[in-house]
């Protein structure tokens, strides 16, 4: 079409920008990110800035490859915050080339083939974690114990080069299972779970997130208290976490109801492992999830039931970044079913009927 | 009075603190007025004066043609230099036809219609008042307003609402009108009420205006009329919206194209009320209305009484001109107003503002891809998904789009106002609307055409049928008779023998 039409209203706006939006997202992210950082230490923080530079870095690539002006789509954070979120599923201490190779992943393969910001049917981070999962199991479930800065055992800045971008070479000796993966690897050695989890493992640990882990998994409290400022600021609507988190809550409670022994209870569910980070920072991705209330909510309890499934039934002790793939693959769907409901019509589109009072 | 939400809606900054404590002033008469022979919707009126004729203040120039349709009075008197085309004032800037006057500045009246006592006079003599004094609604729709108060012939009416929400940002002329000539308006509420027959008149007042609520609150409780009720409404924008102003107050959703009037409610604005007033008590027909003047960009904001016809040159150079050169000028509000293409257009029965928006006033958001963010879809008030049916349009799949809501769009501007990627929403859904409207009329166009040629086939099938019927018979005759002579010879022959 042509827009040769004379211009039209309206000539007043809220002021909201994409980069706005962008900007109260990290804002959000801002403590549980400080947090991760100071627990994980130097390696963390290099790993982080890593990922983000080269996160803009490809996006800057991908524009001048499209032939579209660079300057309005770099600037509007979309993919400083991609790479963001991206060192926040990785574990801590993964090698440099993990995070460029994450970021090149979301921005070259899973954003700008569909045609950038806006069109791309996949969460770019969760692709990136995914395809990183598969093709490096290792370095992907390699995961380190809390060793705050500053205290004692923490790696100094020198060191934490090397761990970042030498060849690793003293890391083995410090790597730790993250909570998920111990208690699935010890589940499948027949072992009771009021013992596994009496062996070492506190619900406030989980919470507060002092626990292995990436960056982006360890605060549950933190990265609630993010999701709920982006409630608050209306950036993100209450439908997707509300849905996710009364599905896992009811799946998980039955399950530990009928079997304590071998299932986890609601709270464990929603304090370990990326679910909470999940539940606000990347089911909510405006691009990849469906459009209306309802589609929302199906969405938001799909994401949760399969997560719940795949760290329950499968062979990964996680599953919340193959949910959401899962789930993007039905938006489409879901928006072309459920529409929102015409004024003056009813849900099927026939104008409603009124009885006379 | 219990009110009703409903879904969707902005909170637009209301700016009105730039013209609310602003009295209504005159406008000194300027040299020329220019009178826009269509002010409201319907076919346009046909004039019945002539260049150089001498006319009186409210004497007849147009009247109106068909059924929705309105006439058109002279503001003062003076003499008529020009009927032709005259640039209106509309976005396009296109001309359209203009009677032009130049005021004699005696400002003599002529005739004047007797007035109507309302307790006596039949509704539909009240109707027809309002019909002759050329009354249109005027929140801006002008809708010819005789037509809405003849409802009742059509429709089972029980409530009359009076739109004085004044949802729009920077306009108060309804604020100051309703607080200054508060009883004149509550006159012609109560006129438009008995017109219609209705039993029950609710008043929608935004919160924002609380000085308007207590002086027609005041003015119900003097007169003591329980069946009129002066509602507080909640500040939201569309709130002016006929169907959401019902729905609000009464909780009735108006289904699909349909019209308020059958669920048995009719909507007024508060300036056509008092424009009834005055056609009713006075016989003054409709020849001024209150205008805003605001935005940062000018150097006085007020609200003034204007006569129709007045160039828009004329009000702002009044007005001390601008501070600086305005981003925007605008003809009525921010949201649904247009942009001015010629300050020499007139102030017509319809215009509620002129602003003139500075810069900082003006949204300078560059044009991004939509994020999905459905931002747009909380804040359509129409439970539409503007950012799909954008979309739809820029694939120039219009049946898509109309199937998924276009036309039951208001083009109220909410979604394009919350977008965050400022896609300019409301002018894809426009530039649809337009193209369809187009494409029916064309549409129309063929038909007809097609009609007339098989018209025009018919009658000469018809006539070739004729023509062959009548041969035919001739034909059949000529054998009769020849038979009949043989016949006859014969006879004869037989009769000699
Ligand atoms: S302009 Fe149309 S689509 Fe946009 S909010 Fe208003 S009614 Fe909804
Ligand atoms: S508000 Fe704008 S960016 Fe958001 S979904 Fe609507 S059109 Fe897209």
């Amino acid at each position: 079409m042509s827009m040769a039409t004379p211009l039209g209203g309206p000539f007043t706006h809220s002021g909201a920008s994409i980069s706005r939006t962008m900007t109260l997202v990290m804002a959000a992210l801002l403590p549980a990110t400080i947090f991760g950082l100071y627990q994980f230490g130097w390696p963390a923080i290099f790993l982080f800035l890593v990922t983000v530079v080269s996160a803009v870095l490809a996006e800057f690539l991908a524009l001048r490859m499209a032939g579209k002006p660079v300057m309005p789509f770099i600037s509007d954070g979309s993919a400083m915050l991609t790479g963001w979120l991206i060192a926040m599923s990785l574990p801590p201490w993964a090698p440099w080339w993990v995070g460029v190779l994450g970021s090149f992943i979301a921005i070259l393969l899973a954003k700008h083939p569909f045609d950038g910001i806006g069109q791309n049917l996949f969460n770019p981070a969760m692709v990136a974690r995914t395809v990183l999962l598969i093709s490096f199991p290792v370095e992907m479930t390699r995961f380190v114990a809390p060793m705050p800065l500053g205290s004692a055992d923490a790696p100094g800045f020198i060191s934490a080069l090397e761990i970042t971008f030498g060849l690793g070479s003293h890391f083995d000796a410090m790597s730790s299972a993250s909570f998920l993966g111990s208690v699935k690897t010890q589940l499948g050695q027949a072992e009771r779970l009021p013992d596994i989890l009496a062996s070492g493992y506190h619900p406030f640990a989980l919470a507060f997130g002092t626990v292995s882990g990436s960056t982006g998994e360890t605060s549950a409290l933190f990265l609630l208290a993010g999701g709920l400022f982006l409630l608050a600021t209306r950036i993100i609507s209450w439908h997707i976490p509300i849905a996710m988190i009364i599905t896992m809550v009811a799946l998980s409670g039955i399950f530990h109801f009928i079997d304590p022994n071998h299932f986890l209870g609601p709270v464990m569910e929603l304090s370990s492992g990326t679910f909470i980070f999940a539940t606000f920072f990347i089911a909510t991705d405006y691009v990849t999830a469906p459009s209306t209330p309802l589609g929302k909510l199906i969405f938001g309890a799909g994401v949760a039931a399969l997560t719940f499934l795949i760290r329950t039934f499968a062979a990964y002790p996680e599953g919340v970044a193959f949910s959401i793939l899962l789930m993007n693959a039905t938006v489409p769907i879901i928006d072309h079913t459920i529409r929102p409901r015409i004024y003056g019509r009813t849900r099927k589109g026939v104008p409603i009927q009124h009885k006379p009072k | 009075m219990k009110i009703f939400r409903i879904s969707g809606g902005i909170h637009p900054k209301g700016n009105k603190e730039l013209s609310a404590e602003k009295a209504i002033e005159p406008v000194p008469m300027p040299s020329v007025l220019r009178i826009p022979l269509q002010q409201h919707i319907g076919a346009p009126a046909v004039p019945i004066v002539a260049k150089g004729d001498v006319v009186k203040k409210g004497q007849l120039l147009a009247i109106a043609r068909g059924a929705v349709s309105a006439p058109v009075h002279a503001p003062t008197s003076g003499r008529i230099v020009a009927i032709g085309r005259f640039v209106a004032p509309h976005a396009s800037g296109l001309p359209g036809a203009t009677i032009t006057m130049r005021p004699d500045r005696r400002d003599e009246w002529g005739e004047r219609l007797p007035a109507l006592d309302p307790a006596t006079a039949e509704p539909s003599a009240l109707a027809e008042r309002v019909g002759s004094c050329g009354i249109v609604g005027m929140g801006g729709a002008t809708f010819p307003s005789a037509v809405k108060l003849n409802l009742r012939s059509r429709h089972a009416l029980h409530t009359l609402v009076i739109n004085a929400a004044e949802c729009e940002p920077y306009l108060t002329c309804d604020d100051r009108l309703m607080r200054e000539r508060t009883d004149d308006v509550f006159d012609g509420i109560r006129i438009m009420a008995k017109a219609l027959g209705v039993a029950k008149v609710l008043i929608a007042i935004e919160g924002n205006k609380p000085e308007a609520l207590a002086a027609l609150t005041g003015a119900a409780r003097a007169t003591g009329d329980k069946s009129v009720a002066v509602v507080k409404v909640p500040t939201r924008y569309p709130m002016g919206s006929e169907k959401h102003l019902v729905q609000t107050l009464t909780g009735l959703e108006t289904p699909a194209r349909a019209l308020t009037a059958d669920i048995g409610i009719v909507v007024h604005n508060v300036a056509t009320a008092y424009a009834v007033y005055k056609a009713v008590r006075l016989g003054e027909p409709l020849i001024s209305r209150i205008v805003t003047v605001s935005g940062k960009a000018m150097v006085r904001t007020g609200n003034f009484e204007v006569l129709i016809g007045t160039p828009i040159h004329h009000l702002i150079s009044h007005c001390g001109g601008h501070v600086e050169e305005p981003a925007r000028l605008l003809l009525g509000g921010p949201m649904m107003g247009q942009p001015i293409s010629s300050t020499r257009a007139s102030i017509v029965k319809g215009s509620n503002g002129v602003l003139a928006l500075a810069e900082s006033e003006v949204p300078s958001g560059k044009t991004m891809p939509c994020i999905r963010c459905t931002a747009c879809v909380v804040a359509c008030p129409c439970g539409l998904a503007p950012f799909d049916m954008a979309q739809r349009i820029r694939n120039d799949e219009l049946d898509g789009a109309v199937k998924i809501g276009l036309l039951d769009c208001l083009s109220c501007g909410s979604c394009a106002w919350v977008c965050p990627s400022h896609v300019p929403l409301v002018q894809y859904f426009n530039y649809a609307k337009g193209k369809l409207t187009a494409e029916q009329r064309a549409k129309h166009k063929q038909e007809e055409t097609k009609r007339l040629s098989q018209f025009r086939d018919m009658r000469m099938d018809k006539l070739k049928k004729a023509k062959q019927e009548a041969m035919a018979k001739m034909m059949a005759e000529r054998e009769a008779k020849k038979k009949a002579e043989l016949a006859e010879a014969a006879d004869e022959a037989k009769v000699t023998e």
